[in-house]
């Protein structure tokens, strides 16, 4: 399986829309190498900036460049624009409903050696958080340039979580993405596993590991987690009656908890949330860091197993 | 837009003369809201009226018909607060009927207790959280380049708020791109909510720091508006840098008993200040008028 990191196709991405539109401008804080937003800085010089190690003055300059007719990209790591930058955020973006377009790298653990400074599991609860604010978390490279094509068309501020180490490419060029609509990767019927970004890969892989012991595992691919698709997720409560959710992020304020909204008031049903327990990242290799916060597919399939049998 | 265009022509008394009674104007309109919406900023509404005066009255371009026109200059209010200033001029400029004014800060009033650009047409960005609006001018005034439109950008600080960190990231980043089509304006009346800029967390020398990160100064009296214009003009015709004027005024200006009292910056007057406040202007109306 061809593998590539959900920042290299952010990069790809952004040069290609570059060239279609000329509204689009990229602004970065000294991180560019890493996002991948050196691509296009180095292809349209005159429309990339960037504003130094100041993520807050990095987010408001963008929403400058919003109210002046452009769409800005402004992208550095996860946890510096969700975290430093949350309120100028909700200030000067979205209560303004401005169309600036966060795209955010080195999200979760898969940061690796870095270590928890710079590994964001809180990010998707506080854009999530936000009114006005769309929050995709892409699966794989395909989807992530499909998600920025959709950006570049959604009128209002967006958060797009990419991550630092490759993954499996599980999509192909067909796939559509459509914000607040999920996509059923595989068919189930004894419990649901609904995922948000590398976690859909691994889920799959749980999902065939189930499947060796008899048990028929669905899995939801969530990359729009606001809008959050309420129709699929009700109808595997309707169909299994056992959801799992599973996210590189942590457990409280993300998938899980936007699926349990849904869930408790529409369809209660049997709920078990896998992601980063109360504790932050720590260093070592991405692998070694998915295997290590049980968020490999062996670890998802024995916690699969686990809640069927409570 | 020809370079001669930027260039404006000094004020003659008559316009000066107009320019104070629309001051009064203003202030009187400043109040009234802020009296009926019983809370508000009075004292940094009072002190930018002149700033604001000269800026929609004799310096900016703009079509309050077409507030999307894009050659408009913009201004934002980075020190949110005062936002009865904005409204009232913006109102009597045009951009929206009067009475939505006496319906300040009510429940389903476009006109929100800071600017709320959704809502009140006329408002380019809402602000109101200190130390954000020279980062969003800086990013606007980089955009005009980038379409290589010659308009300007306004951005009124608080000088407290130049406490904020945010502020001097916005700062660098100004000077760092030369951002000749960019002005500050901070109203320094060196008071903030509890007490005196200088004693709280004083920011001052000021120009020293300012002219540190590659920006023109130019120091002014921020109610005279010989002065104001002046400072303006320069603004616009300084190339390969942003220009910050540092503009000194009074909190509460106007009106005797709100006049250089940090305990008004929060709050309304209340009707027995009103009545003071209101036989002031008028006395100060009929001075301008007898010359």
């Amino acid at each position: 399986m061809d593998k590539k990191a959900t920042r290299d196709a952010y990069g790809e991405a952004l040069v290609e829309l570059g060239k279609k539109d000329p509204r689009i401008v990229v602004l970065d804080a000294d991180l560019s190498g890493s996002t991948r937003t050196a691509k296009f800085a180095k292809e349209f010089p005159d429309r990339f900036f960037n504003m130094g190690i100041a993520e807050q003055n990095l987010m408001v300059a963008a929403a400058g460049f919003a109210i002046t007719g452009f769409i800005p990209f402004a992208s550095t790591f996860a946890i510096f624009a969700t975290g430093r930058a949350w309120e100028p955020i909700r200030q000067s973006i979205a209560y303004s409903n401005i169309n600036v377009k966060i795209v955010a790298s080195h999200a979760g653990i898969t940061v690796g050696e870095d270590g928890g400074s710079h590994q964001a599991v809180e990010d998707i609860t506080l854009m999530r958080v936000i009114p006005n604010m769309h929050v995709f978390v892409p699966a794989d490279a395909t989807e992530t340039r499909k998600v920025i094509e959709k950006v570049v068309e959604i009128e209002g501020p967006c958060y797009v979580r990419t991550g630092r180490s490759k993954v499996p490419i599980i999509f192909d060029d067909n796939y559509k993405f459509e914000p607040g609509k999920a996509h059923r990767v595989r068919e189930g019927k004894d419990v649901s596993i609904i995922a948000t970004g590398i976690e859909v890969y691994e889920s799959l892989r749980a999902a065939e590991l189930l499947k060796r012991e008899g048990i028929s595992a669905s899995v939801v691919n969530m990359s729009s987690i606001k809008p959050i698709d309420k129709e699929i997720i009700v109808e595997e409560a309707e169909s299994t009656g056992r959801i799992v959710t599973v996210e590189e992020h942590s457990i409280y304020g993300g998938l899980g908890s936007a699926v349990a909204e849904v869930l408790c008031q529409s369809l209660p049903a049997k709920l078990k949330i896998i992601g980063i327990k109360d504790e932050f990242g720590i260093s070592g290799k991405a692998e070694e860091l998915v295997k290590y916060f049980g968020l490999d597919s062996e670890s998802i399939a024995r916690e699969v197993k686990r809640f069927l049998n409570e | 837009m020809e370079k001669s265009d930027l260039l404006l022509s000094s004020p003659t008394s008559e316009e000066i003369l107009n320019l104070k009674l629309k001051s009064v104007v203003i202030r009187r309109k400043i109040l009234k809201m802020l009296h009926l919406a019983k809370s508000g900023h009075t004292g940094g509404s009072l002190s930018i009226v002149e700033i604001l005066v000269a800026l929609y009255f004799k310096v900016m371009k703009y079509d309050p018909k077409n507030p999307d026109w894009g050659n408009r200059d913009r201004l934002i209010l980075s020190k949110g607060h005062a936002a009865p200033a904005l409204y009232a001029v913006l109102a009597e400029i045009g951009y929206f009927q009067e009475e939505e004014l006496w319906r300040l800060r009510k429940l389903g009033a476009p006109l929100q207790g800071h600017p709320d650009s959704n809502k009140t047409p006329g408002v380019e960005i809402s602000t109101g959280s200190l130390g954000q609006g020279l980062g969003i001018g800086s990013g606007v005034a980089l955009a005009l380049k980038l379409k290589q439109n010659s308009a300007m950008v306004y951005v009124i600080l608080g000088d407290g708020e130049m406490q904020e960190g945010m502020v001097w990231e916005a700062i660098m980043a100004s000077g760092h791109y030369k951002l000749d089509n960019l002005c500050a304006i901070l109203d320094n009346n060196n008071l903030q909510i509890d007490g005196k800029v200088s004693d709280i967390m004083s920011i001052y020398p000021v120009e020293d720091k300012l002219k540190a990160f590659g920006w023109n100064i130019i120091t002014i009296d921020g109610h005279d508006f010989s002065s104001i214009i002046s400072a303006l003009t320069l603004a616009r015709t300084t190339k390969g840098k942003p220009t910050f004027i540092i503009a000194h005024t009074v909190k509460g200006k106007g009106v005797s008993i709100f006049e250089n009292k940090a305990k008004y910056h929060g709050v309304a007057p209340n009707d027995e200040e009103f009545e003071i406040a209101m036989q002031e202007l008028q006395k100060q109306e009929e001075d301008l008028l007898n010359g």
